[in-house]
């Protein structure tokens, strides 16, 4: 089946979907909507998206899985942070993704969402430890893999695989 | 829309905010105010990361009062490899080999796992029997881990003899895979697309003798531990959890069942064809390290339901998709064929791109929920992969089921929660 890609085109193809009715319910939520390979993601405002997970949480999506992030280095804005939201009632599960650009990255990046979820905790702190992402509002924003003095954040896409730097 | 408001003290870099420092720093203010009264005195004590009852290199540091421990931070890392950033320099079936060594106690679950996920990136079908046995390999992998963390736990809480009882059986279960996949442990059988080789001929009578005296041997661990004194006191009670902190803090598989969460992704959210097989979903209410024992027993008793039905409907065909860009062709016929031996070269050389997207693929690890994130660019290399582990979101788990407990506790909720240490740190 082919992608649909936009809100429109999105709404037509999944009527039913809770989570994309939710965040289209709200102005100023939903920014963009992709159904792909039977996924469903939604892109959202990076300043909106302890919101979006309320909102999501709200509409039965009651267990976050996984946040990460992709680095789409040297495009803007570069970040790509990713959350998986699974439903148990549902049955289903929903992409949230918030773009956050380089310049913001160690600035006013983007909100913890650790009162929505507690679990929250360990993966935003993989993020900000290995891609170099704050979040605003962590209780415990420290490194958690790498040693504490280590320089640079490895899974950026401008950090070398293998050899000096 | 409001400014965003940021917390200055947040955007300090200077300011480390840790809680590892906070529990030790506390624990100084508490002693200079205590000074006096040898009471309320609480210290810091290191657990790890050499410490044999935390499966690995988990280092904890506790804030104790006495034997009771009032704070509980984990620090993880020591076995950080940086799978994700590898994965990231290979080509997608040179992941593979990457995927057994992040999960060391499950490599077909992790294997399976992958595959499925750029088998959904690909939109690929693969041969039913192929899945018949993809399914039977996970589920006889899923014994074989719930017997290396059965052996361990009992071990540490005293009962030397389990240990040894236990690793009897998964040596059966390791012959079983040296022998389908030439390997132990690191087995890397399966491929995008179906199955490494066919089974060699054995394989079927070896695993239906391992399944035929395997329900015996649950029956015996049973005998030894559900009826001693020792282990019910250590056991019950004790590491609770409830279901809404579960579900709160991440906790999935085994731990969350335990907690009255009836959720398991075989059952609920099928892949790889579970919905063909019949099995129950243990649940226990209790949310204690006894009931993540009862529940882990049953699903052994389950796994074993699952694999023989595979073994007894394993239907004929090939091991893996009709895809010659993708899936290496036979031997034989790369010898005979021009065709085949140029798909070969290509495949090697080159890898086979994959289409440009993003999917996120759960299994029901022994753990828990293992999830595969892999993003393509459209190149013969994954953008980005990512995996969703188990054992590290449960480990956040860990300060609540330990709060206000003994510490020999402690090393029963560490067992009870079936950490990996390789996954949690990758």
């Amino acid at each position: 089946m082919a992608a649909s890609i936009g809100i429109a085109a999105c709404l037509e193809c999944c009527p039913d979907n809770a989570a994309l009715l939710a965040l289209n319910g709200v102005p100023g939520l939903l920014a963009d909507a992709k159904f792909d390979r039977e996924e469903m993601t939604l892109t959202v405002p990076r300043e909106k998206i302890v919101a979006a997970c309320e909102a999501v949480k709200v509409a039965g999506y009651n267990f976050l899985e996984d946040v990460t992030c992709v680095d789409w280095y040297p495009s803007e804005p570069r970040f790509q942070i990713t959350y998986h939201i699974l439903s148990h009632g549902l049955k289903q599960r929903v992409r949230l993704i918030a773009m956050v650009a380089e310049a913001d990255a160690m600035g006013s990046a983007i909100d913890s969402i650790i009162n929505v979820w507690p679990s929250a905790n360990f993966y935003e702190r993989e993020i900000f430890d290995l891609f170099g992402v704050r979040f605003n509002h962590h209780p415990n924003l420290i490194r958690i893999m790498m040693p504490d003095e280590w320089e640079g954040h490895p899974l950026r896409k401008d950090y070398p695989v293998e050899g000096y730097r | 829309m409001a400014p965003l408001t940021v917390d200055p003290v947040l955007l300090d870099p200077n300011q480390t905010n840790s809680s590892l420092s906070d529990v030790i720093n506390e624990s100084a203010r508490h002693n200079e105010v205590n000074a006096n009264t040898s009471k309320d005195q609480t210290m810091v004590l290191n657990m790890g990361p050499q410490h044999p009852s935390t499966h690995g290199v988990l280092r904890l540091l506790l804030e104790i009062d006495g034997e009771t421990v009032i704070k509980c931070a984990p620090d993880i890392g020591y076995l950080h490899t940086g799978i994700e950033k590898t994965c990231e320099a290979k080509f997608y079936q040179q992941v593979v080999p990457l995927t057994d060594r992040i999960d060391y106690l499950c490599p077909m679950t992790n294997n399976l796992a992958y595959c499925l996920a750029v088998e959904k990136l690909i939109g690929m079908e693969i041969p039913e029997r192929a899945e018949y046995l993809r399914v039977m390999l996970n589920e006889l992998t899923r014994i074989q881990s719930h017997l290396v963390w059965l052996g361990t736990h009992a071990l540490d809480l005293g009962a030397l003899t389990m240990f040894l009882y236990c690793f009897r059986e998964r040596e059966e279960l390791l012959r079983i895979f040296e022998n389908v996949s030439g390997q132990r442990m690191m087995t890397s059988y399966f491929r995008v697309g179906g199955l490494a080789l066919e089974p060699p001929i054995d394989f079927y009578a070896q695993v239906q003798a391992f399944l035929k005296m395997m329900p015996s041997k649950i029956d015996e661990y049973e005998s030894l531990l559900s009826g001693n004194p020792i282990w019910i006191g250590r056991t019950k009670g004790v590491g609770h959890l409830t279901a809404e902190e579960a579900i709160a803090l991440g906790v999935t598989g085994p731990p969350l069942r335990a907690s009255g969460v009836d959720w398991d992704l075989r059952r609920d959210m099928p892949y790889s064809g579970y919905e063909k097989f019949q099995f129950k979903v243990p649940v226990s209410n209790d949310g204690d390290v006894w009931a993540r024992y009862v529940v882990r027993l049953d699903e052994m008793r389950e796994s074993i339901k699952i694999a023989q039905q595979a073994l007894d409907g394993l239907p004929e065909g090939a091991i893996a998709a009709d895809a010659p860009k993708i899936v290496l062709p036979e031997r034989e016929k790369m010898k005979t064929q021009m065709e085949s031996l140029i798909h070969h070269f290509k495949i090697v050389t080159e890898g086979f791109a994959v289409p440009a997207g993003q999917v996120y693929q759960a299994v029901e690890s022994p753990r828990g929920e293992m999830g595969y994130y892999v993003v393509s660019d459209g190149t013969a290399k994954p953008y980005r992969v990512h995996m969703r582990n188990p054992s590290f979101a449960t480990l956040q788990a860990l300060e609540t089921m330990c709060k206000g407990k003994l510490l020999a506790d402690v090393v029963a909720v560490i067992g009870s929660i079936d950490i990996v240490l390789g996954e949690i740190d990758r």
